[in-house]
């Protein structure tokens, strides 16, 4: 499938377009669209930039990590403590006095979320480096662990995080701008990483380990790096979450949160960046659609109650028919280009002709 | 502490500890012939206790013969997820029968969430389970007695199967070298669906124990023993069944112990196992019985 490759100087033209037509449609929908949909495209890009984060370190560099909640917990915290201002969250801290440092901290938005990204990457370390050498479902089960671990935790310190009761009024800062600035922002650098030859590192890791250790590469310095990175972009995404659904506590960053992630990555196609950003489209779409089925429904006379818990059972029969049928995902390790873009508008040359390489 | 709180806390901890040891010993049977984490034990424990449940209150039936279908139907439904979910990926990368195990646990679940509803329920206790035995200061409920004989007789069967029988002859000899063992004429596919057979079977038993001995049942109940069966099933060596016993005993009196004798920290009881299991990988991999499991390559 090699089509003829247009000058860099037209793909420049056509991401310019393409990237004014995502702002004009953006800026449409912010003026037409209710708030409802609204918060379906915020929450589109929240979940491609969670994502985009577990698929740099499972689908690229092949770490099967479960504790992207946890990740996103700290980021979420993070952020809901400094935008939050100081007023607020002393009325917030009911049942114990929150430590000066947390009363007293405020920052502007973007700080915050830069910062809560920061926290999530040192745990990232702090995490990754006993765990990390790990192989396989173990590195799954021991990340899980952590990601169990931070929400046990956070439960347990009210002077920081508010106990069982977390956060509610928090600032409604991340609008569609913010949220996919940020997403762009994550694509441009996963995109920069995965294509630099620190990517292809990751992948050698990813496909042998072995022989990608033989050849001299620094196996773990490459996984630390890949995770910390990861870690940081999940941690960015649950601080955008914070602020997009206003309430956070320690029942939120459940597993299932994680479960959703992997979904879309698996979805979408392990090692692949368009796969993850239609997934995070679809699986988002799909899942506030699946809302519907729990809503109670009228057929002419009939009326169904709305059964709950049909719409995850549907959601993760589809995971285990993805990954029974159709393992490698939409886009399998597929990406997106603009040469293939334009090949679709070509008439398909003759056979005969077929470019011989 | 006076002694008789620390009975009254050792046998708590040896009920859980044998509760938490019939899960793992599933746990650790299929990990150690298919290398895989089965993610949905724990919601095979938690169907088994809801189907219990059913019998009596759907079907009328007596409450002996309701456990007795309850485990039946809890044996089909392991064998069935290992069928549809786990069989058509054994030649795939181990990662995705995982995430397989994964969708199906969280499918269980809100199975039960669709047919059970979300609510808790109060689950049926006969009367002989109810009188508390009163021995010096000890209070006893017979459940602290019953649970521990219980497993401890299934555990021995279990060994018995094991060890003594052909069938058990060709798990062991699965756990070795799968290729090797169909070469050598073992009726694989036969061999492990015996094996979620039995997994399951105990699951269920400690199920119905569990919603007997904190009678209340949920679709998320579970979840978290289930995770922690699993850290038990590591921490006395993943693969040995011996392993699971120890390793789920002593996870089981550790958890009562550490609330018991520090109680500022029972907030953090369920990170406790967490934690450990970190510890344990760090430290010790192949756990307190294991031997090294030879990665497939």
């Amino acid at each position: 499938m090699k089509h003829a490759q247009p000058s860099a100087a037209t793909r420049h033209m056509l991401t310019f377009g393409a990237l004014a037509a995502l702002v004009l449609f953006l800026f449409t929908a912010e003026k037409f669209a209710d708030g409802y949909q609204i918060q379906i495209l915020n929450l589109i890009a929240v979940n491609t930039i969670l994502a985009l984060s577990l698929n740099l370190i499972y689908g690229f560099t092949g770490m099967f990590s479960l504790g992207h909640a946890g990740f996103m917990a700290i980021g979420a915290y993070t952020c809901a403590i400094l935008i939050m201002p100081v007023g607020q969250k002393e009325m917030l801290f009911l049942l114990e006095e929150a430590y000066p440092i947390i009363q007293n901290s405020q920052t502007p938005f973007f700080v915050a979320v830069l910062l809560g990204g920061i926290m999530a990457a040192i745990a990232g370390i702090l995490i990754g480096f006993p765990v990390i050498r790990l192989g396989g479902d173990y590195l799954g089960i021991a990340t899980l662990g952590f990601a169990e671990i931070i929400r046990i935790v956070a439960t347990n310190i009210p002077r920081v995080t508010n106990g069982a009761l977390g956060f509610k009024g928090i600032p409604d800062f991340a609008t569609i701008w913010w949220n996919y600035g940020w997403l762009l922002i994550t694509i441009y650098f996963i995109t920069r990483v995965v294509n630099s030859n620190f990517g292809n590192t990751l992948k050698a890791i990813r496909d042998d380990e072995t022989a990608a250790q033989s050849m001299g590469i620094n196996v773990f310095g490459h996984k630390m790096a890949s995770f910390t990175m990861g870690a940081f972009f999940a941690g960015i995404g649950g601080a955008l979450m914070a602020s997009l659904v206003t309430t956070i506590d320690p029942k939120m960053f459940l597993f299932i949160l994680t479960f959703n992630i992997l979904m879309i990555v698996v979805a979408g196609g392990l090692g692949s960046i368009t796969g993850s950003i239609i997934g995070g489209i679809g699986i988002t779409a799909l899942l506030e659609w699946l809302r519907v089925v729990e809503n109670p429904m009228t057929f002419g006379d009939f009326t169904i109650n709305g059964i709950p818990g049909m719409r995850m059972l549907v959601f993760s029969l589809a995971l285990v028919i993805i990954i029974l049928f159709k393992q490698e995902g939409i886009m399998g390790m597929r990406e997106f280009s603009w040469s293939w873009f334009l090949g679709l508008f070509k008439k398909s040359p003759p056979k005969k002709n077929k470019e011989v390489r | 502490m006076s002694s008789s709180m620390f009975v009254q806390h050792m046998l708590n901890g040896l009920t859980l500890g044998s509760l938490y040891a019939l899960i793992a010993i599933g746990y650790t049977m299929v990990y150690g012939i298919l290398r895989l984490i089965n993610f949905a034990h724990g919601e095979v424990f938690m169907l088994a206790a809801y189907f219990v449940y059913w019998g009596i209150t759907l079907f009328n039936l007596p409450w002996v013969i309701a456990l007795l279908c309850a485990v039946g139907l809890t044996c089909v439904m392991g064998i069935g997820i290992d069928q549809v979910a786990y069989k058509p990926l054994r030649d795939a990368p181990r990662i995705s029968a995982l995430i397989s195990a994964i969708g199906v646990s969280f499918f269980l679940q809100n199975f039960a969430v669709v047919v059970f509803g979300a609510i808790p329920r109060e689950v049926y206790r006969p009367e002989w389970l109810e009188n508390v035995i009163l021995w010096g200061d000890i209070r006893i409920l017979p459940l602290t007695i019953v649970v521990p004989a219980m497993s401890i007789a299934l555990m021995l069967g279990l060994l018995y199967i094991v060890y003594r029988t052909k069938a058990g002859l060709g798990m062991r000899a699965i756990s070795k070298d799968i290729e090797t063992s169909r070469l050598m004429g073992v009726k694989v596919n036969r061999v492990i669906a015996l094996t979620f057979c039995i997994g399951s079977a105990l699951a269920a038993a400690s199920g119905i124990m569990w919603s007997l001995r904190y009678p209340q049942i949920q679709p998320i109940m579970g979840v978290i023993p289930g995770f922690k069966a699993f850290i038990a099933a590591v921490f006395g060596g993943i693969g040995s069944i011996q392993g699971a016993v120890i390793g789920g005993t002593l996870l089981g009196f550790m958890e009562i112990m550490i609330v018991a004798f520090f109680p500022d920290l029972a907030g953090y009881r369920d990170a406790f196992a967490f934690i450990l299991l970190i510890v344990i990988l760090l430290i010790k991999p192949t756990g307190l019985m294991g031997e090294k499991l030879e990665d497939k390559i």
